[in-house]
Parts: C-alpha cells; structure tokens; sequence
C-alpha cells in the first residue's frame, strides 16, 4: 500500500513536470511552425513598410531601448533599495509597510502603471508619447520585482559569512561589496532576468506612453513601436497569424540570448572581484 | 577542623602557582554584565587571560561562554538589543570605550563553530583580511597566505589547489584554513568557539595539535563542550554557569581538585 501511495506520488510529480514541459514545446512548436517561414534578413533588419512585406528592425531597437533604458535605472534602485530593507534598516514596522507596499505593487495590473505613466510622464512631465515615457513607466513596474528577489537572494547569504568578514576587521560595506552581494548575485540576476521578460512581454503600459509609431525612432523622445505591442496591432488590424509567430520568434531568441548574457555578465563579475 | 585546613592549603597552592606565573595579563574583564534585552546572560564576570596561554570556557548548554566570547571581540555589537556593564581591556586598552571595533577585530581573531570560508577559492580566503587591510602587493599576499596557511598546518595539503574553491575541501580542512584566515590578519589574541564540534576526530586531533603549536604566538580562547580537549589543550580553565564565572583556575586543578562542587559535578559528569 506504501509502495503504491509513493508510486502514485511519484506519477504525480512526474506527469506535472511532463504537462509543463510538453505545453512550452507544444506552444514554441507552434509559433516555430507558423512562423519559421517568414524569417529571413530582410525581415529581421528590414524597415516596416505598411503595405506589408517590411521588416520589424525599428520594433527590435525600439524593445531592446525599452529594455536596456527601464533596466538601467531600476537595477541600481531596486539592488540599493534592496539592501538597505535588508541589510541597514531597523526591521521595524516601517519597513513591513515598505515592503507589503512592493509586495502589492508586484500585483498591480500593468495597465494601471501605463496610465498612471500616460499622466504622469507624457502629460504632466511633458515627455510626450516616447520611448523614454514607456521606460520610466516600466522601471515602476520592475522595481518592485528587483526588489522582492534580491531581498530574498540576500536573505539566503548565511549569517556566517558576514559574521567571518566582520570578524577579519572589514567595514560593513566592505563585507556587502565583497561577500553578500557576490553571493546572492544569481539570485540578484535571476530577478533582474524576470524583469526582461517582464519588458518584453509588456504590451498595455507601453501603448499607452510610447504610442505606435511604426518607425525607426530618432531617440529615447521619438514615440515608437515594441515587437509586442507590434504583434499585437499586426493581429489586430490584419489577423496575419504567421507574421504574429515571426515576431513570436524573434522575441523568444531575444530573451534566450538576454539571459545567456547576463549569466555571461554575473560569471564575469564574480571573477573579477577575487 | 580538617575541612578549613584543607583549604587554606589549597589556597596557598593557588598562590604560589600565582606567583610562578609570569606571563603578563592579555585580557582583563571586569564586572562584566551583558543583556539581551531585558535578558540578563552574564553576570559579573571578571577574569584575567594572560598572554600566550589557552584559556578554556566550559560550560553548559546556554550558560554564556560564546557570549561571553564575543564580547571579546564586540561581535555582540551586531545584535542591536545587546546592552552591556562593565569593562574589557585588551592589551591595556578598554575595548568598549574605544570607537575602533575594526582595528580591534584586525587584533582579536575569531574561528567559529563551523566553517565559515567564503564561496571563493583559498587563497582568495586567506588574503581577504589582508585585503580589507588595503594590502594589494602581490608578493606580500603570496608571502601572507604561505605563511598563514603554514601557521595552521595546512599548506601541504592545500598547496597545489590555491586557485580552487575553498567550499571543496573537507571540513576539518576548511577549519584549518578558516585559522590561517584568522592568522593571515597577525592578531594578538584567536578566539575559538567550539571549533571542533563539527569535526571528526581525527579532524579535531589535528586542530588541538595545531591549537597546540599556535599558543607559542597567540593568546587563544577556546569554548569547548569536551572536557578531555579543556584537559589537553588548556592552561587555565573558566566554568561558566548561568552566566557567572563558578571557577578560573589552572586546568589541571578544574580537573582534579575543583574547589567548588558545581564544578566538580560538571567535569565529572554529573550534569550539564
Ligand atoms: N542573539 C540572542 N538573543 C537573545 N538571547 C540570546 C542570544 N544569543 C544567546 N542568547 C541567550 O543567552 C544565553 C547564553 O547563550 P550562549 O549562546 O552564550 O550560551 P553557550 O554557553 O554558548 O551555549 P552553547 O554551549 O549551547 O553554545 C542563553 O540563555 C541564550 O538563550
Ligand atoms: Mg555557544
């Protein structure tokens, strides 16, 4: 009866593991299959043309701009932040109030974010309907994600090891510089890669402060067009499923390479530090 | 009758052994009381650790030795509720009044009950200290780290995998080198708590041996839970109980004329 309850649970956990698995590739399977066929240099590199047969090359910089710019400003606040909940702050009950606030902001629906950013950074700030107004308003969105994982990545450094630093005559700083951030970088990293593809998956907030334009945007003031939202205005409008999946692809190949490399970037990191 | 005579030899004995000892005073505690928050943990210790001898604390369970330990050290600075009377001075200098917990921790090393070697590779574990230090001259790093590792009798083994993790060691190993870490910072004093306790025993032989060796440059205090290690490795020996010193004496006579019968229940085994 023993042997069967394990067997049972055994299956269990197997066949969920299998369910997981078997959507993800049954779903990349798809996109590949319908949209594999439209791949090719001119369609990667190539200017939109609205009459179709363009290519999705302003999408592309357009997205990784969003990325690189949201992510660039809210990596250092979020870490800082992060460490100073954790690490500095009297854990009292201001803390707990900051930190149910980033819980809850991790819950909010992004496009309560892209309005609030459609107020606040294309009217009131005067950004107007640009990339810079998308990326501010994204950097909101993932601060709260930055925060929560590197908060939990520092709580998983053993207390030893800033006990041992400490007690080798090093500064507290010193000690978060050389130990503990070291330490939780992958965690750090792993919330950093989250947010990506919190980016990148983006479509709401980011229609609603950086518009649609479909062109090559002149700079981070230009109003202009990411491959989701693009995706989703090319089904929309013209129901091309295949041109959908095209896009599909090349988001799916972004985020793999963006994770390649920030691995890449943390291994690099941690070496140069010792 | 009897009983008072008895006494009055063993006090003299005391003395005399008091007398013969040279050895100038490392350490000196005074009327120490510490609080965890409204917790009283030790109460009124006073003792003198003298320079280059081993000094063990027994105890307990939840007596206070490792308290009592870090506030050598001021490692009780990190636990904010931690309050505490009385005065410590270490080479003559009152710790608690100085400001300096940096330069006091670069004097007063400390190994803890487990190891505790980063997730980086040895020789970046044993050059950390020196590091923080502000010392980046090569030469001098490899000089420290053959040095240190040398120190703790542990070079040989290491010698050939600087470069490597030092998480791949053994454990009795990482303890070894968690002391050359300690001793790369060329303290005056090396605390030890229970530095054995997760090791095996031949693991545990080699660290008393090395324990041992070191005390002919250090002054080394040591918490322990096994009474032969106090014996082996311990000139005096501290009994703590609830957080008083019960007896501080000569090992030798903590372990076999006790003059307090507390102290002579606990070597014995009658509790603790
Ligand atoms: N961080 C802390 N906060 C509050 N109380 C503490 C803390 N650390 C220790 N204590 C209390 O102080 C007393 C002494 O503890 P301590 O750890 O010094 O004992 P110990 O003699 O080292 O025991 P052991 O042999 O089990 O290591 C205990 O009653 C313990 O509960
Ligand atoms: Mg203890």
């Amino acid at each position: 009866m023993r042997k069967f309850k394990d067997n049972l649970l055994l299956g269990l956990l197997w066949f969920g593991a299998f369910l997981t698995v078997a959507i993800l590739l049954i779903i990349v399977g798809y996109i590949f299959y319908k949209g594999i066929g439209l791949i090719n240099l001119e369609f990667i590199f190539g200017d939109y043309s609205p009459v179709g047969g363009g290519g999705i090359w302003p999408m592309i910089i357009t997205t990784i701009y969003t990325i690189v710019i949201s992510l660039v400003i809210a990596t250092p606040i979020g870490i800082l932040a992060a460490v100073y909940l954790q690490e500095y702050a009297k854990q009292g009950r201001l803390v707990r109030m900051i930190r149910f606030a980033t819980e809850s902001l991790t819950g909010i629906p992004s496009i309560i974010y892209g309005l609030f950013g459609a107020v606040f950074f294309v009217t009131t700030l005067a950004m107007g309907m640009s990339i810079i107004s998308a990326s501010l308003t994204l950097t909101i969105i993932v601060l709260p994600v930055i925060i929560r994982t590197t908060e939990e990545a520092l709580k998983t450094v053993p207390a030893s090891y800033r006990e041992g630093s400490l007690a080798l005559g090093s500064t507290k700083l010193q000690t978060l510089y050389k130990v503990i951030l070291p330490s939780a970088m992958p965690g750090i990293l792993s919330g950093i890669i989250l947010s990506m593809g919190r980016i990148i998956g983006e479509s709401a907030a980011i229609f609603l402060t950086a518009g649609t334009v479909a062109a090559m945007p002149e700079g981070i003031f230009s109003s202009a067009r990411t491959l989701t939202v693009h995706s989703y205005l090319v089904t929309q409008e013209s129901g091309d499923i295949e041109l959908a999946a095209a896009i599909g692809i090349v988001l799916i190949v972004m985020i793999l390479a963006l994770n390649f490399a920030a691995t890449f970037i943390s291994k690099k990191l941690n070496k140069a530090d010792y | 009758m009897n009983t008072t005579l008895e006494r009055k030899e063993v006090k003299e004995t005391a003395n005399v052994e008091n007398q013969n000892d040279q050895r100038s005073v490392k350490i000196s505690v005074r009327d120490l009381d510490l609080f965890y928050g409204d917790n009283q943990a030790l109460y009124q210790v006073s003792l003198d650790i003298r320079e280059k001898e081993v000094t063990a604390l027994i105890g307990p369970s939840g007596c206070g030795k490792s308290t009592f330990l870090r506030t050598l050290n001021r490692m009780n600075d990190l636990i904010d509720s931690v309050r505490i009377n009385g005065d410590i001075h270490i080479n003559g200098n009152n710790i608690y009044q100085s400001k300096d917990v940096i330069e006091l921790r670069t004097k007063v090393g400390m190994v803890f009950q487990k190891p505790n070697l980063f997730p980086m590779s040895i020789y970046d574990n044993v050059a950390y200290g020196p590091r923080m230090q502000g010392i980046k001259n090569k030469k001098e790093l490899n000089q420290i780290v053959e040095e240190s590792l040398r120190g703790a009798a542990i070079w040989d083994e290491v010698k050939d995998r600087l470069k490597t993790s030092a998480l791949g060691l053994s454990g009795g190993q990482q303890q070894r080198v968690c002391i050359a870490r300690a001793i790369a910072m060329k303290p005056d004093v090396i605390l030890m708590d229970e530095p054995t306790s997760a090791l095996d025993p031949i693991s545990t032989l080699k660290v008393e041996e090395l324990i041992a060796h070191l005390k002919k440059d250090y002054t080394i205090v040591i918490v322990t839970h096994n009474m032969q290690q106090a014996a082996r490795v311990s000139d005096k020996t501290a009994f703590f109980l609830n957080g008083e010193v019960i007896e501080f004496e000569q090992t030798d006579q903590i372990f076999s004329m006790p003059k307090d019968s507390r102290t002579e229940d606990y070597v014995t085994g009658r509790f603790g």
